[in-house]
C-alpha cells in the first residue's frame, strides 16, 4: 500500500494532538482549543483560495499585504465615522478588484503568478500604508470585535465564530475542488494548462476567478484580523504569505501544480496551528517553533519522494534476486 | 509559455547584408537588449531627481546611491545564477542574517582581520546553500519549497543563537569597519568588490560551457539532460554560488553598519528576486544575464533614495515600488510579444 502524503499529514496531526491530550496540562481546555484554532484563522481562510491556486498551478504572494490593505482600510473608514455594515463591503469590493489587477497580469499580459504577485506584494502594502500611515486605530467597540475575539465561542463548542466561518468556506472549497468540473479544470489545468485549454477549458477566466477570490477572502482576513487583535495596522500580517503557502504545501498539495487536496491543505494548516500551540504551552522557544516549521517543510516534500526512491529501490533488489 | 533561448546581450552581433534590414535589426536588438530599457529607465529617474534636487548627485550622494546598492547587486547576481537555472532561492535573505550575525559574534571584543571575516561569511554561506542546492537538485523537489523551509530553518537557528543580542560597531575591530567606509580614489570599497563579483560572474556564464550549462538547464531540463550536462552538479553549484555570496555579503552588512540584529536582510528575499525579475532574468529560466539583474537591483534602491531625495511620503515607497516592478515585467512582456509577431510576419512573407 502507498502512503499517501496527505493521509501522513492527517496522521501526524492526530498524533500531535493525542500527544498534546496526554502530555500537556490545559491543552485540551475549552479556552485553550478555542484559542489554538482561532489563533490561525486568517492564515486557514487565505490557505483555501491558495490551495485552489496552487492546484492550478499559481501562486498568489499577495495575500498577507491584501489582508495589511483590508484592514487599514477597515481602520480608517471607522476612524472616518462609517458604519461597519458599509466597512465590510467596500473593503471586500477592494479585495475583489486587487484580484482582478493579479489576475489581469497574470491571464492577459501573460506574465508568471510568481512575478505578478511578488510585485502586487509590495504594491498593496505600499497603499495599506498610504491609507493608514504608520500608526494604529484601536478603538473598535465590544459590538463588532466580540465575533472575532477567541472568547465568544458558540454556544456549547469550543469554536469561535472565524473558526466556523472557516469550516463552512473549507467544505465549499472542497466540494467545488473535488466534486464539480471546476474543481476538474483546476486539475487539468495545474497538470498541463495546454491540453486543458485544448480540451475546451476556458483557462484564463477560470484563473481570474481564482486570484478574485483569493484577493475577496485575503480582503476579508484583514477584517477579521482586525477585529481579533483589536488593531487595524498597515504592517498586520506581514509575512503570513509564507505562512499560508507552507501550511498548503505541508498538507501535500504539489507546488508544480495539479496534485493535492483539500483535505490535506486543512490537516497542514491545522498542524501548523496546533503543533504552535502545544510548543507554546511547553514553553518551547519561538524561534525553535520557526525552525520546526521549516524542517517539516522540507520533510513534506523530501518524503514522498524518499519513499518512492527506497520502493523504486526495493524492487529493482527484489527483481535482481528472483532473476 | 515561451521561454526565449536565445540570450539577449549587449554587444551581441546583428549583422544583416542589407543597410536597412541591419538598421531594422539593430532597433530590435535595442529592444530586446533588456538591460538596455533598464538602464535608460535608470538614466532617467537619476536625470529627473537631480534636475528636481541637484544635492543628489553631489559626492555624497553618489556614494550613497552606490553603497546602498552594492549588497542588493551581490545578492541579486546569486540570486540571477539560480533562477537562471529554473530555480529559485528563498533563503537569501536568512543567509544574510545568520552570516552577519556569526562574523559579528566572531569578531567582536577581538582583532581579526578583513580577510578572515570575509572568508567566515562566505563559508557560512556556502554552508546554507549547499543543503539548499542538495536537497533541489539530489532530492528533486520543488525549489520553492526546499527553500522557503530552509528560510524558516536559518533564521531560526540565527534567533535562537542571537536571543535577541545584538552586535554593536564599537565591538567590531577598526579594519572591518573601514571597509564598510573606506573608499579608494572616491569610490567606496563596497560598490567595487560588487562589481567584481559581477563582472567574474557574467564572465564566467558567457563564456565558459558551465555557465551555458546553466541556461541550457533553464530553458529545457529536458533537453539539457539529452545533451549530456550533469544537471544535478550544475544546479547544486548555482545554490552553492548563490548561499557564499548571499554569506560574503552578510560579512559586507556587517562591515558597513557595523551594528547586527538577528533579523537583519529579513524579508529580502522577495526584494531580491523583485531585483532579478525587473532586470530581465525569466522567472521561468533560461533568460537574462546577471548584468540586468544588477542593473534591476541599481534601479530599486535608485527608486528607493530618489524618493527619499524628493520628499515622497515614506508610505508611498512600496506603491510606487510595487508599480514600477509590475509595469516593468509587463511592458517587456507586451515589447516581446510584439516582437515575436512582427518577426514571424517578416519570415513568413
Amino acid at each position: 500500500m502507498k502512503l499517501r502524503w496527505d493521509t501522513a499529514v492527517g496522521v501526524l496531526l492526530v498524533a500531535v494532538f493525542l500527544t498534546g491530550l496526554g502530555t500537556t496540562d490545559g491543552f485540551a481546555s475549552r479556552d485553550n482549543l478555542a484559542f489554538a484554532f482561532n489563533d490561525i484563522a486568517e492564515v486557514a481562510l487565505m490557505a483555501l483560495p491558495m490551495t485552489l491556486l496552487v492546484v492550478a498551478g499559481q501562486v498568489d504572494l499577495s495575500v498577507a499585504s491584501m489582508l495589511g490593505l483590508g484592514s487599514a482600510l477597515t481602520g480608517q473608514l471607522w476612524d472616518a465615522g462609517w458604519a461597519f455594515e458599509t466597512i465590510v463591503p467596500v473593503v471586500l469590493l477592494v479585495g475583489v478588484i486587487g484580484g482582478l489587477l493579479n489576475g489581469w497580469l497574470v491571464t492577459r499580459v501573460g506574465l508568471p503568478s510568481l512575478a505578478v504577485t511578488i510585485g502586487t506584494l509590495a504594491l498593496y502594502r505600499g497603499l495599506a500604508s498610504v491609507v493608514l500611515g504608520s500608526g494604529a486605530i484601536t478603538d473598535f467597540p465590544e459590538t463588532y470585535a466580540k465575533w472575532a475575539v477567541d472568547t465568544t465561542t458558540v454556544p456549547g463548542t469550543f469554536l469561535t465564530y472565524p473558526v466556523v466561518l472557516f469550516i463552512v468556506l473549507a467544505a465549499i472549497a472542497a466540494v467545488v475542488l473535488h466534486a464539480t468540473g471546476l474543481g476538474r479544470s483546476l486539475f487539468a489545468i495545474g497538470a498541463q494548462e495546454d491540453a486543458a485549454y485544448f480540451a475546451g477549458i476556458r483557462v484564463k477566466r477560470v484563473k481570474l476567478l481564482l486570484f478574485v477570490v483569493s484577493g475577496l477572502i485575503s480582503a476579508f482576513a484583514g477584517v477579521v484580523f482586525t477585529l481579533r487583535y483589536g488593531s487595524a495596522r498597515a504592517d498586520n500580517g506581514q509575512g503570513f504569505e509564507m505562512l499560508v503557502i507552507a501550511s498548503v504545501l505541508l498538507g501535500g498539495v504539489d507546488f508544480d501544480g495539479g496534485k493535492g487536496t483539500l483535505v490535506g491543505a486543512v490537516a497542514g494548516v491545522l498542524l501548523i496551528g496546533v503543533l504552535k500551540n502545544l510548543l507554546t504551552l511547553n514553553d518551547v522557544a519561538n524561534e525553535v517553533q520557526v525552525i520546526v516549521t521549516g524542517l517539516l517543510l522540507v520533510a513534506s516534500v523530501l518524503t514522498p519522494r524518499l519513499i518512492t526512491t527506497v520502493s523504486a529501490w526495493r524492487h529493482r533488489r527484489a527483481a535482481a534476486s528472483t532473476s | 509559455m515561451s521561454v526565449t533561448v536565445e540570450k539577449p546581450g549587449p554587444g551581441k552581433p546583428a549583422a544583416a547584408p542589407e543597410t536597412t534590414r541591419s538598421a531594422r535589426s539593430l532597433v530590435d536588438a535595442v529592444f530586446r537588449a533588456r538591460e538596455i530599457s533598464i538602464a535608460g529607465a535608470l538614466l532617467l529617474l537619476v536625470l529627473f531627481t537631480w534636475i528636481a534636487e541637484p544635492r543628489f548627485l553631489n559626492d555624497q550622494g553618489i556614494k550613497d546611491l552606490l553603497l546602498n546598492a552594492a549588497i542588493l547587486v551581490l545578492l541579486a547576481v546569486g540570486q540571477s545564477v539560480v533562477v537562471i537555472t529554473r530555480n529559485i532561492d528563498l533563503s537569501v535573505g536568512s543567509v544574510v542574517g545568520l552570516s552577519a550575525f556569526a562574523c559579528g559574534k566572531f569578531v567582536s571584543g577581538t582583532d581579526h582581520g578583513v580577510l578572515t571575516v570575509l572568508l567566515l561569511g562566505l563559508l557560512v554561506g556556502a554552508g546554507c546553500g549547499i543543503v539548499s542546492g542538495a536537497l533541489v537538485s539530489f532530492g528533486r523537489v520543488p525549489a520553492l519549497v526546499v527553500t522557503l523551509g530552509m528560510l524558516y530553518i536559518i533564521q531560526g537557528v540565527d534567533y535562537w543563537w542571537a536571543q535577541g543580542q545584538q552586535i554593536n560597531a564599537a565591538d567590531v575591530p577598526q579594519p572591518v569597519l573601514d571597509l564598510g567606509s573606506g573608499s579608494v580614489l572616491g569610490v567606496p570599497y563596497l560598490p567595487l568588490i560588487a562589481f567584481a563579483v559581477l563582472a567574474a560572474t557574467a564572465y564566467v556564464l558567457r563564456t565558459y560551457r558551465g555557465g551555458r550549462e546553466l541556461y541550457a538547464i533553464g530553458s529545457s531540463p529536458e533537453a539539457a539532460r539529452l545533451a549530456g550536462v550533469p544537471i544535478r552538479r550544475r544546479v547544486l553549484g548555482a545554490y552553492l554560488f548563490s548561499g557564499a555570496v548571499s554569506g560574503f555579503a552578510g560579512a559586507l552588512w556587517l562591515a558597513r553598519f557595523g551594528t547586527v540584529v538577528a533579523d537583519n536582510a529579513h524579508g529580502w528575499e522577495l526584494t531580491v528576486v523583485s531585483a532579478v525579475v525587473v532586470g530581465g532574468v525569466a522567472i521561468v529560466g533560461g533568460t537574462g544575464t546577471v548584468w540586468g539583474a544588477a542593473l534591476g537591483a541599481l534601479l530599486l534602491t535608485t527608486i528607493g533614495s530618489a524618493l527619499a531625495v524628493l520628499k515622497v511620503d515614506s508610505f508611498w515607497q512600496d506603491a510606487i515600488a510595487g508599480a514600477l516592478l509590475l509595469a516593468a515585467i509587463s511592458v517587456d512582456r507586451i515589447v516581446r510579444v510584439r516582437m515575436t509577431r512582427a518577426l514571424r510576419k517578416r519570415s513568413a512573407r
